[in-house]
């Protein structure tokens, strides 16, 4: 396999990657998917990649599965070199992809014990082990029932218990929650948050920029395969400019006599409104306040807009995240 | 590299208990699911039917009439008939393994099993042997509907240990060659279809009528395909008529070589890496 030729940063930290990824390129036929992706997740984090559908997350996380080769880069996950042992990295992961891999025929405490049984637990640890991850995931009243039976977020969390089985050091969650409802999806964050107090490391692909927002430490916005950004949440939303409050008035006038005051604001007659850039803080705020109401102007109403992460997503890549 | 992980177990590659552990879940559903094997049995078990009680007689007096090792009226015909009857029975449940395998693939659990430490061949060896389990239960039946129509084997022990002998690995071949369907098929349909060929293959041999009796081109055709020989087998032993070593060798080598193919060819795909 051809070595790319990646500056060596990580070498200056010395933190212990669960995750090390370097120079990943894949294409399927003339199609380039992957174009040289760098990552680097610390053991115990939680690591989102962040992108539209097509960006390569999927392709990204089925080449740390071990279910496809990469046409270049080097990819090392919990200390083991994926090129030369996919076997040791299969015993150090788990995955749950994005539709639910469970057999429909099989009761969910079965698809469990299945699970144990190929990981070669014991006859009374499996039991044990089922019993645990049924409890854990409030699954425990539909253990003996068809996943036929279960509702989406129910398949989801069986799915996401199958990985478990083997007690996994490096997780790969690709859109855990794409397609839930709002309730599940609170529950599936919830389980995720477990999972990361008890040390498992994970790789999280998701299109919600609020999902990478709630779970994540680390952020990479994908896009076209490559990684356009990333960081920490307060990194990436310092990459693009502060806030904005916007104060609506009642009449023209009012307008008119705001405009002279907060100079350089711009004015949006037709909405009767104009938007002043700067962080929207409370001390801003009120000074902006003091101000128009030292010259007796009535303010009718007003908006606050902190970035988020949509618009660094849009900064970056000129395309609308989905919420 | 980072040596501070908990060291993961060492991967200790026992692919006869996880081979058994995949049939077991195959044996789980088959159990669970009768309909799964009600469903392939129904085929064989019309064309039985159909063959005995509106063909047969008339197909009884033609064998009579022809070369045919056997001959004369409806009873007669249901013992020739049979060996086609229990092939179709393992055509079928062919058309069902490939499903099988193939929903495997795209409800993604296949995948799961890729990404786990597991021994690659096992989940198709679960796949091969839960389809022979299916097989010796659909025979069963099949024989059972068989006898009650009159079906009348004249075989001895020995030649039902060799008429089972040869079913089972019959059974295994087109078991392991249903794996590489579902591997290769792009959706469930597509995979249940290509079993069919293989039911509809008996027609085109000695299974229904003698080849002799056949056009030249199509006479060539059923000589020398696969289930001729074996069915041939299968009646000799059945009907304890004279059995040529020669058709027995091939019905043999059959089983045999396809049974290779199928494991080499379903364990080269599984290993090869997906499109998307």
């Amino acid at each position: 396999m051809p070595r790319q030729d990646v500056p060596n940063g990580h070498a200056n930290h010395p933190r212990e990657l669960a995750i090390d990824v370097r120079g990943l390129h894949k294409s399927f036929g003339e199609h380039s998917v992957l174009n040289g992706i760098d990552l680097a997740v610390e053991r115990g984090t939680v690591f989102a990649l962040l992108g539209p559908n097509g960006a390569g997350k999927t392709t990204t996380v089925n080449i740390l599965a071990t279910l496809l080769a990469p046409d270049a880069g080097q990819v090392h996950i919990a200390g083991h070199d994926l090129a030369a042992h996919p076997d040791r990295v299969r015993t150090a992961i788990g995955l749950t992809g994005q539709f639910a891999a469970i057999d429909d025929l099989l009761t969910g405490a079965e698809n469990l014990t299945l699970m144990g049984r190929l990981h070669h637990l014991g006859r009374s640890e499996n039991r044990q082990r089922t019993e645990t991850l049924l409890n854990q995931f409030g699954l425990s009243g539909a253990a003996d029932q068809l996943p036929s039976a279960y509702s989406g977020g129910m398949r989801r969390k069986l799915d996401l218990a199958m990985g478990l089985v083997g007690r996994p050091h490096v997780l790969f969650l690709d859109e855990p929650t794409t397609g839930l409802d709002p309730r599940s999806r609170r529950e599936m964050w919830e389980v995720v948050r477990e999972l990361v107090s008890d040390g498992v490391t994970i790789l999280l692909t998701t299109q919600y920029l609020e999902e990478a927002d709630q779970l994540a430490d680390r952020i990479a916005l994908l896009d076209g395969g490559r990684i356009v950004a990333e960081g920490t949440e307060a990194e990436l939303k310092r990459l693009i400019p502060g806030g904005r409050i916007t104060l609506r008035f009642a009449d023209q006038v009012a307008l008119a006599k705001a405009e002279d005051v907060l100079t350089g604001a711009q004015v949006r007659p037709a909405e009767l409104s104009l938007e002043v850039s700067g962080r929207a803080s409370v001390s801003d705020l009120r000074e902006l306040l003091n101000r128009l109401h030292g010259q007796d102007i009535p303010v009718d109403d007003i908006a606050l807009h902190t970035p988020d992460l949509d618009d660094v997503f849009l900064a970056l890549t000129g395309k609308e995240a989905v919420r | 590299m980072s040596t501070a992980f908990p060291m993961t177990r060492a991967a200790r590659p026992e692919p006869l208990r996880d081979s058994l552990t995949m049939l077991g879940r195959q044996i789980r559903r088959l159990r669970r699911y009768p309909e799964l094997t009600v469903i392939v049995v129904a085929i064989p078990l019309i064309f039985l039917l159909l063959f005995v009680f509106v063909f047969g007689d008339t197909l009884g007096a033609g064998l009579a009439a022809g070369a045919g090792p056997v001959g004369g009226d409806r009873a007669d015909y249901a013992n020739y008939v049979m060996p086609a009857i229990l092939i179709m029975t393992v055509a079928s449940v062919a058309t069902g393994t490939s499903s099988t395998v193939s929903m495997d693939m795209t409800t993604g659990i296949t995948d799961r099993f890729r990404s786990m430490s597991i021994s690659p061949g096992s989940v198709l060896t679960g796949h091969a042997l839960g389809a022979v389990v299916q097989n010796v239960i659909s025979l069963v039946i099949v024989l059972a509907v068989g006898f009650a129509v009159g079906f009348r084997p004249a075989a001895g022990p020995l030649e039902w240990l060799g008429a089972t002998a040869l079913l089972l690995g019959l059974s295994l071949a087109v078991a392991w060659l249903s794996v590489v369907g579902g591997l290769l098929a792009r959706s469930v349909e597509t995979a249940s279809n290509y079993g069919l060929p293989l039911v509809i293959l008996p027609f085109l041999g000695s299974g229904f009528v003698p080849t002799d009796s056949m056009p030249a081109g199509l006479a060539w055709f059923a000589e020398y395909q696969p289930f001729t020989p074996i069915m041939d087998t299968l009646r000799s032993l059945m009907l304890d008529t004279d059995l040529s070593a020669g058709t027995a060798w091939a019905a043999g080598a059959w089983c045999v070589g396809l049974t290779l193919l199928g494991y080499l060819y379903s364990r080269r795909v599984y290993a090869r890496p997906r499109k998307a």
